[in-house]
């Protein structure tokens, strides 16, 4: 009889009668009856569940990594260490991070506070904080109603990058795909499914059962339509290696479908800038430490945020099935509101994206009600080509918000190739987004407004390009 | 200052330590409700019907359930609330918002209750629903009379004003968005005894309603808080309906049983902040003073009375804000509708009623082009006879300019200012703005009757101390206050403090923690407590040092000495020496807030204690493009008195702050036209986030600021800063005209100030 197996403060859980599919979340409080972990919304959006994963496939060898522990399904958890709020402390000494949150006033309810404590305590264990965004992304996922979050800002910056000592250290390379045969593993009639490799994928999808790719699984948790307690069988992507990872070419990029967010963005912060400024404003630092490149563009979503900016590099999507792989336009992939090319027992394996040329220029926006943590009213991502005679070539924008897809704006590029990249031209190309789109109004946005905001967009683009001289970089 | 006392001394919050590491336990998770059933309540699903029929035998007989409860299973009152009893805990013949609970099931596991709520039938004959202020008043759909405060003949006064300004405003509805969502445990105990735990600010009220549910005497319930992970106002009444399902249900299956709402159902069943829709007209003179103010305003109060009397009281009480006003008419009245029952919510009206004085300014400076922080500096209360609030209060010696001075000082205005300008006039697509917000705010509740506190202390024979007190902490540092009092007041070490959970057993008869006033009453009650032990423990420690027994002594430093400091013994020796010489070492303590008194008929008396006062200056980023903002510099000056823990109160005050700017600009509740919430949760409703926080704040408080007859000098803080966000308002609308430069023009900026409704308000002044 299998079981899910897996560290637990450093301590060893097994479990072998629990449905695969219900979140952490609810094992730690509802199972194990430890409450250190709060509820706050079980969707992902308020960071009090917040807890921390050891992630042993990261480039640079095995992270530390906060993700939303009511967007982590229980079978994930296999294999892997985990840490929650009640690891840190050792008897009464409290770890650095407990330690400036004490000291800062960083709690007053407290109840958002074993998830800031986890957040930061990625933050301690990171070595990247070469700018002052990342320590703002890092908090973006964690809401708080009491604080006004100075005190929580000033403990984050005291502890970033600290390296305190671990002593969950020498577990901190088990994973998903540690060694081993994939793992099986059924519970309450729903099974769960973790191949090792891409061959033995085939077999678990061409059963009969109701069966489910697991990406990060931050959609498919909450999916109302096909709740994950109502599927038959999950097959989680998490174990397959050559899923994951940035390759850059010198002249196209390959991009891992089970590349989790987080290593995108920093993949793609030198080479890709455009998808690394999408990547800021992408949910919060645990949704990119959980969501992947696969799942944002099979989830299909009218403002996924990687769609515009892969629309515009000109990107496609290689396909994997038993029957070997194909590859097809990005612009031919989103086939309908939350449809896609996909077949049947076909997933998406990598993304290809061409590098920018260097007469190629490009950025890319996203408009939300809140600045962090908000899905767009309205996203937008442009390429243009500079021709010999500093007339525009080439010109590939897309948007996210105004249609039922992610999609290009044939009449904008239209109005723009051709013609010299000034405002004049930017703004007969704002006009024409009337003919491009019919936006829908929703709690998001008016209609209206996301008409105004996709023709600003266009205005501020150009002045961004009439900044820098109408010169590629 | 003594040198060893706490008072005055910043401190981590109490629980600090237990918050870090998961160890604070919230009524979710307390040992008692390990074994409990739970409890899931289905809504009604439509705003308003008729109940036909309701089907529940398939749901009951449902694997895991125990029992499903109707309005009918209700086993005393079936209608309870804070003022009038006229919430159904179910609703039985009619339905009367969308979420109203409407049966209760309860089970081994949530998924249990939720496969059988699956399986119910409800059948309700649909009826037309009042869904909006306006509906309710064309509808004539209110509660009670008009609440009216006037004085002189506003109308001749308008007449003969230099300048008239009229407006009409709406303030959003807020949701409080506490991290903790409504929860409460019900444990049946021998002999007919109750012991409930509850996440509520009103722990009495708990004990009354379940008492009044159940239909037994109230000595049968005892209601424990343990904590609360936020309430805002959101848990002062409305915790108790919770409450009162868990007793139900645990009434009939005679086991505990336990409800925690998941966000969707708090945030579809209980009330937010009172949306109010204001008219007014302003009268100003050529020097820009306000001559009349006249203003009818209406809240909507939800399906239910709640609280809103008094919600409504408190906004008119704050349509003056820190102006005199030397003639005017303020009409408020409560809408009647079919959605939600709106609640208490930090500053309780007092946020809906100033903005409605601060648009008349912002109108009035925009339309005459003058600086609008001139205009409110020149029209704050001074001398008599600017003295008189409008319900002819006396304001002593209000802070306001200095406040106003000390603070530009601070913040750098006039520099920034011209700063400010230059980079406007460079800058085609992103302007700036510096607007100066102060707040005054009135402290006490304005009913009377709820200006009392009581606590109870236990000294043990090793000199260590418990408190108990009626208040609740729901992370605003009342527990550690109030720690910090005991310390003071016997002159021991913060440690040797235990400030236990909030019980109905140990303080009856409570009201409940809210109006800012939980340390001002508690802490007067735990002073009278102490001074009692005090008085005890003198005559025993003078015995022991071979003094007279009624010489003055000093409790000081863990020891009790002679004021001439020759001797002293250890506190815990004389807590010893007094168990052997038989005398209590426990007492209880009491306090009624003196003075208060308010004629509702008449629109007239004093229904404040003291005043608490600030100000804000704010600057903002606009961006004309897609209409985003950004904080840029806030600096605050706080007048909390003699801080009794002024980490605390900053805590306060940079929360408070964050929650308003919250309210006025990103929290935008939906409502579906047939009555529905449709932002149920954190994807769609927007609280700020750690990104919106300003970029720089300074707080400062105010100093030699001391209150003469509160504890320790101290005044409240946890609402006025609230308002202080709404500087934010008048900085954005200033940045809006900024990208014109036209002057002497009103802005139009629909609230909340979204990035929808400032590229609104820029498009529309564009033409
Ligand atoms: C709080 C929160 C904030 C969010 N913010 C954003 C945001 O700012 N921008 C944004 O775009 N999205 C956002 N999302 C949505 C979501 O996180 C992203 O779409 C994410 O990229 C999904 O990836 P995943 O791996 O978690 O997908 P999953 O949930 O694992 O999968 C999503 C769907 O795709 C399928 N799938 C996954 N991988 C593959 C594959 N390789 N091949 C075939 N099918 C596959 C699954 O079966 C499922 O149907 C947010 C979600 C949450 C909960
Ligand atoms: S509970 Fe809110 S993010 Fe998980
Ligand atoms: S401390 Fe209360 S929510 Fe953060």
């Amino acid at each position: 009889m299998s079981c899910i197996r897996f560290h637990l403060n450093g301590k060893t859980v097994e479990e072998s009668r629990a449905r695969p599919s219900i979140t952490l979340l609810d094992y730690l409080r509802v199972h194990l009856g430890l409450y250190g972990t709060k509820e706050g919304c079980a969707e992902g959006d308020c960071g009090a569940c917040t807890v921390v994963i050891g992630d042993p496939g990261a480039p640079g060898g095995p992270v530390y990594r906060a993700v939303n522990s009511c967007l982590l399904l229980l079978g994930e958890a296999h294999g892997r260490h985990v840490i929650t709020v009640e690891g840190l402390a050792e008897g009464e000494v409290l770890h650095p991070v407990q330690e400036a949150l004490v000291r800062h006033g960083g709690s007053q309810c407290g109840y958002c506070t074993p998830g800031v404590v986890m957040s930061l305590f990625e933050a301690a264990h990171r070595a990247d904080f070469d700018r002052p965004w990342k320590l703002a992304d890092q908090i973006s996922g964690n809401l708080c109603r009491c604080t006004g979050y100075g005190p929580i800002r000033d403990a984050a910056k005291e502890v970033a990058g600290c390296q305190p000592p671990d002593r969950y250290a020498v577990l901190l390379s088990d994973g998903p795909a540690g060694p081993g045969e994939s793992f099986r593993y059924t519970g309450e009639g729903q099974e769960f499914v973790r191949p090792r490799r891409l061959e033995d994928l085939w077999d678990a999808l061409d059963s009969d059962a109701r069966c489910a790719v697991a990406g990060g699984t931050t959609d498919l948790v909450l999916d109302a339509k096909q709740p994950a307690r109502t599927i038959g069988r999950l097959v989680s992507l998490s174990g397959i290696e050559e899923l994951r990872g940035v390759e850059k070419g010198e002249r196209r990029w390959s991009i891992g479908a089970m590349t989790p967010l987080a290593e995108l963005e920093e993949a793609a912060e030198e080479g890709l800038p455009m998808l690394a400024s999408m990547l800021r404003y992408f949910g919060s630092r645990q949704i990119k430490n959980l969501g992947t490149v696969g799942g944002n563009l099979c989830t299909a979503s009218p403002v996924g945020d990687l769609a515009p900016c892969f629309l515009a590099l000109g990107a496609s999507v290689i396909l994997a099935s038993r029957g070997g792989r194909r590859e097809i336009s990005i612009d031919r992939f989103f086939t309908g509101y939350r449809e896609t090319a996909l077949q049947p027992r076909e997933i998406v394996a990598s993304v290809a994206v061409p590098v920018p040329r260097e007469n190629e220029i490009g950025a890319a926006f996203k408009v939300c009600k809140r600045r962090e943590l908000d899905i767009a009213t309205v996203s937008a991502a442009f390429l243009i080509e500079l021709g010999n005679e500093g007339k525009i070539s080439g010109a590939r924008i897309a948007f996210g918000g105004m249609a039922a897809t992610p999609s290009r704006a044939p009449s904008v590029e239209a109005t723009l190739l051709g013609s010299e990249p000034s405002s004049a031209s930017f703004a007969a190309a704002a006009a024409a987004i009337d003919s491009d789109f019919e936006p829908i109004g929703d709690h998001r946005g008016s209609a209206s407004y996301r008409g105004a905001l996709a023709r600003n967009l266009v205005l501020e683009f150009g002045d961004s390009i009439e900044m820098r001289g109408g010169e590629a970089k | 200052m003594r040198p060893t006392t706490p008072l005055h001394r910043p401190h981590p919050h109490e629980s600090a330590r237990l918050h870090v590491t998961g160890g604070a336990l919230y009524v979710d998770e307390l040992p008692e409700a390990r074994n409990a059933r739970i409890g899931l309540i289905v809504p009604a699903g439509v705003a308003h019907g008729r109940v036909v029929r309701i089907e529940r035998s398939r749901a009951e007989s449902a694997p895991g359930i125990d029992a499903v409860l109707l309005a009918s299973d209700i086993p005393g009152e079936a209608l309870i609330g804070p003022i009038a009893h006229d919430e159904p805990v179910l609703a039985g013949d009619e339905v009367r918002y969308a979420g109203q609970p409407i049966a209760l099931i309860v089970g081994e596991s949530l998924e249990a209750c939720r496969d059988a709520a699956g399986l119910m039938r409800f059948e309700i004959e649909e009826l037309p629903a009042t869904l909006s202020i306006a509906a309710a008043i064309a509808e004539e759909s209110f509660f009670g009379d008009p609440h009216i405060i006037r004085r002189g003949d506003v109308e001749a006064a308008l007449e003969s004003a230099q300048t008239r300004v009229e407006g009409e405003l709406s303030t959003p509805a807020q949701d409080h968005f506490y991290l903790e969502t409504q929860a409460a445990l019900a444990l049946p105990l021998e002999a007919g005894g109750w012991q409930i735990f509850s996440s509520s600010q009103n722990p009495t009220e708990v004990q009354q309603l379940v008492a009044r549910t159940l239909g037994v005497g109230r000595h049968r319930v005892v209601c424990d808080v343990p904590r609360m992970g936020g309430a805002f106002g959101g848990k002062e009444s409305q915790g108790a309906l919770f409450a009162c399902l868990a007793a139900i249900g645990a009434a009939r299956i005679g086991r505990p049983v336990k409800l925690r709402l998941t966000r969707r159902e708090d945030m579809a069943m209980t009330g937010p902040r009172h949306p109010f829709w204001s008219t007014y007209e302003a009268g100003f003179d050529r020097d820009g003073l306000i001559q009349a103010f006249k203003v009818a305003t209406y809240a909507d109060g939800g399906f239910s009375l709640d609280l809103s009397p008094a919600i409504l009281s408190r906004a008119l009480f704050h349509l003056d804000n820190s102006y005199y006003i030397p003639t005017l008419r303020f009409e408020g009245r409560i809408c009647r509708t079919h959605k939600p029952s709106t609640t208490a919510f930090r500053g309780f009206g007092g946020p809906q009623g100033m903005a409605v004085i601060e648009d008349a300014i912002n109108r009035f400076a925009e339309r005459t082009g003058r600086d609008p922080t001139s205009v409110r500096v020149r029209n704050f209360y001074g001398e008599a006879p600017r003295d008189r609030a409008p319900y002819h209060q006396r304001i002593p010696e209000p802070r306001l300019s200095r406040i106003h001075s000390e603070l530009s000082a601070d913040a750098e205005v006039e520099s920034r200012a011209s700063e400010i300008a230059v980079f406007n006039a460079g800058s085609l697509h992103v302007k700036r703005a510096l607007a100066f917000q102060p707040v005054k705010f009135g402290i006490a509740f304005t009913n009377r009757i709820l200006n009392q506190a009581g606590a109870l202390v236990h000294v043990y024979r090793d000199g260590t101390v418990q408190v108990n007190h009626g208040g609740t902490e729901m992370g605003q540092g009342l527990h550690t206050k109030m720690q910090v009092v005991c310390a003071d007041e016997l002159g021991i070490p913060l440690d040797n403090v235990r400030v236990m959970r909030t019980s109905t057993g140990k303080v009856p008869n409570t009201t409940p923690t809210a109006a800012s006033s939980g340390s001002d009453l508690n802490g007067q009650a735990i002073a009278d407590a102490c001074a009692k032990l005090r008085a005890r423990l003198g005559p025993v420690a003078a015995g022991m040092m071979g003094r007279a027994c009624d010489e003055d002594l000093c409790f000081e430093g863990d020891r009790i000495a002679t004021t001439d400091a020759e001797r002293s013994v250890p506190f815990h020796e004389v807590a010893m020496q007094a168990w052997l010489e038989r005398v209590s070492l426990s007492a209880t303590g009491y306090y009624a807030t003196p003075g208060i008194s308010y004629d509702i008929e008449a629109g007239r008396g004093c229904p404040f204690f003291y005043f608490a006062y600030g100000g804000a200056f704010v600057e903002v980023a606009l961006d004309g493009r897609t209409g985003r903002h950004r904080l840029l510099r806030v600096d605050i000056l706080h007048d909390v008195g003699n801080s009794l823990v002024p980490s605390i109160d900053r805590g306060q005050i940079e929360g408070g702050f964050l929650q308003g700017v919250g309210w006025l600009t990103c929290e935008e509740r939906i409502e579906s036209p047939d009555g529905r919430v449709v932002t149920l949760g954190p994807s769609t409703y927007k609280i700020p986030a750690a990104g919106d926080a300003p970029r720089e704040l300074r707080i400062r408080l105010l100093d030699r600021a001391g209150e003469s007859r509160t504890i320790g000098g101290s005044k409240a803080v946890g609402e006025p800063p609230f308002m202080l966000a709404l500087g934010v308002v008048t900085a954005l609308r200033q940045a809006v005209a900024a990208f014109d430069g036209r002057t002497a023009s009103e802005v139009e900026l629909r609230l909340p100030a979204t990035p929808e409704s400032l590229l609104r308000a820029i498009e529309t002044r564009a033409g």
